[in-house]
């Protein structure tokens, strides 16, 4: 049985529709990404999962409870890691996690058991006594990741969890997140790190504008939206090099900022000419789920 | 606004949860917040029950110092309440976002506000209680009788818990909170019966007055307070009630409207 299917899910604001008829399936154990442009709908799409705002049409099985009807029951199996930042600058790191379980009825004795393995998790077993506001941006992170895990969740949302971290912060939650799905639980993840969501994730789903525009595994959705091998040419002379070789060499050749991106099968020639032009910097690489999100959700600039 | 946002609270005692969350953080500061409470009422009430007692022949059938006790109790209880289920509860909801973090486990908006409207109760309760005890230990309190004010402070504190909460769901600001201390809680302090007999105010006021909770919280703890079994007490605590009951299910909708959506 899935742990999520959502089905027709439509919601919109003031006439805009936020939501547009939005399908999902997610087995258990996977690790999902709901990938999209700001504003495209994401983090709506995971309040309506877990029934904080009333669909205007469609249906949402969580863990097998009808939601939004039985969506306080369902939750009781989920956990959820928000974008912004909620843990409780009143207490502890200890008390953060103690008085969150209790939200889930856990008894004090079940959940001071269940505790050092918590704070061993997040790496915080040094901390437990701190303050929240004494912890760095990756431990507080962290924490809310080790939160989310207190009532043993069969699901786990995570709304843009490694936003605002440094490298080191970020690789740490992935390698905690990875260790999730290996015991078994489910992860709906949104991202725009597209790094993140090829490292991390079985199945990928890219929506804009509140609709689905593809899905899939990372790895098969490259290789049916985007020619293998991408040239990138950076610098002054970069457009004209364009206008006047590129697009010409390249199957696919577009401009975002300062930066030609050639999109191509062999990028022997391009990359042979460019290493005579000592004006132009670039760089060979090969395709990946940018560049299909690029592709999908076009170019142009998103508030 | 969709229909479920008007739909009845489905109440249940997950509300605990949330009181026990207030409490543990009162806890680490109570002995300096009981002691902020409890100083501004009683500079007021010995400053003038003293002072300007003095001057004063019998208030309302009784000494000066003695009629301000009753007032301060229930104005104090009134002062609580509002502070922490506006600044406090804004705080949590707006500031902190912890409200938020509640409702994705498995705890609904209607036990978050029941929840800080019983910990606002709670909080009032100990502040009517300590000018209780005071006004007990400054020989004020007729009988025992005054003990039945314990329960009429916890209902007066609901009412003002659930006024406050409605101003908290439709707050932008802490601003926001001086038009009701205004408009509202010190207009009370004056029409209620806390520093003089309602009987004073022209006939229109004093009709006006009788729609005010804390008229009716003041009508029944004075009698309570000087060994008198009050009159109308069915009408008096209905009033109550019914401020708590409807402020409440006000406050809930309008939080659902804001947080919901």
């Amino acid at each position: 049985m899935s742990h999520l299917t959502v089905s027709g899910l439509r919601k919109s604001y003031g006439g805009m529709e936020v939501v547009a008829g939005l399908d999902l399936d997610l087995e258990p154990g996977v690790c999902f990404g709901l990938l999209g442009p700001n504003g495209a709908g994401k983090t709506t799409t995971l309040r309506l999962c877990l029934g904080l705002t009333d669909p205007d049409a469609g249906d949402i099985r969580m863990l097998g409870f009808p939601v939004p009807g039985r969506a306080r029951e369902a939750r009781r199996r989920v956990g959820v890691v928000s974008q912004v930042d909620n843990l409780d600058p009143d207490f502890t790191v200890r008390e953060n996690l103690l008085v969150y379980g209790r939200y889930f009825g856990l008894a004090s004795r079940d959940l001071e058991a269940r505790l050092p393995g918590l704070l061993e998790f997040a790496g915080l077993t040094a901390r437990g006594e701190s303050r929240i506001q004494a912890l760095s941006g990756g431990m507080k992170r962290r924490l809310t990741l080790a939160r989310a895990l207190v009532n043993d969740p069969q699901l786990i949302f995570l709304d843009e969890p490694s936003t605002g971290l440094d490298p080191q912060a970020r690789h740490l939650i992935w390698e905690r997140l990875r260790k999730l799905t290996s015991e078994g639980r489910t992860i709906l993840l949104t991202t725009h790190f597209m790094d993140e969501a090829e490292r991390l994730c079985h199945r990928v789903a890219i929506i804009d504008h509140g609709r689905k525009i593809a899905e899939g595994a990372p790895r098969d959705l490259v290789a049916q939206h985007i020619e293998p091998q991408v040239v990138e040419v950076y610098g002054d002379g970069a457009e004209s090099w364009a206008d006047g070789y590129g697009r010409g060499a390249s199957e696919r050749c577009e401009k975002t900022g300062e930066t030609v991106f050639c999109y191509t099968r062999d990028a022997d020639a391009i990359v042979h000419r460019l290493e005579r032009d000592p004006r132009l910097r670039y760089l060979h690489r090969p395709a990946n789920l940018e560049d299909v999100f690029l592709k999908l959700t076009g170019r142009e600039l998103r508030d | 606004m969709p229909a479920s946002h008007l739909s009845l609270p489905r109440l249940s005692l997950r509300f605990v949860h949330v009181w026990r969350r207030n409490r543990l953080v009162w806890k680490k500061l109570a002995i300096p917040s009981m002691l902020g409470n409890l100083a501004d009422p009683m500079l007021y009430m010995l400053g003038l029950g003293y002072g300007l007692g003095a001057m004063l022949p019998e208030v309302g059938g009784m000494a000066y110092i003695t009629f301000l006790a009753a007032g301060t109790v229930c104005s104090s209880t009134m002062m609580s309440a509002s502070f922490e289920s506006m600044y406090s509860s804004f705080s949590r909801m707006h500031v902190q976002r912890t409200w938020d973090a509640i409702m994705i486990a498995p705890v609904l908006l209607e036990d978050v506000i029941v929840g800080e409207a019983v910990w606002a109760a709670s909080k009032a309760f100990l502040s009517g209680t300590a000018v209780l005890v005071v006004a007990a230990a400054l020989g004020l309190v007729g009988s025992a009788l005054a003990l039945w004010v314990l329960p009429l402070v916890f209902l007066t504190g609901l009412a003002f818990a659930g006024l406050g909460l409605v101003m908290t769901s439709l707050s932008p600001s802490y601003d926001f909170f001086m038009y009701y201390f205004t408009l509202a809680v010190t207009p009370m302090m004056l029409a209620s019966g806390v520093f003089f007999p309602v009987e004073q105010l022209p006939g229109w006021l004093q009709t006006a007055a009788h729609a005010l909770p804390l008229t009716h919280a003041i009508a029944l703890a004075r009698p309570l307070m000087t060994d008198t079994v009050p009159e109308a007490i069915g009408a008096h605590l209905t009033v109550l009630a019914a401020y708590a009951a409807v402020s409440l299910y006000a406050a809930l909708v309008l939080a659902r409207r804001r947080l919901l959506e």
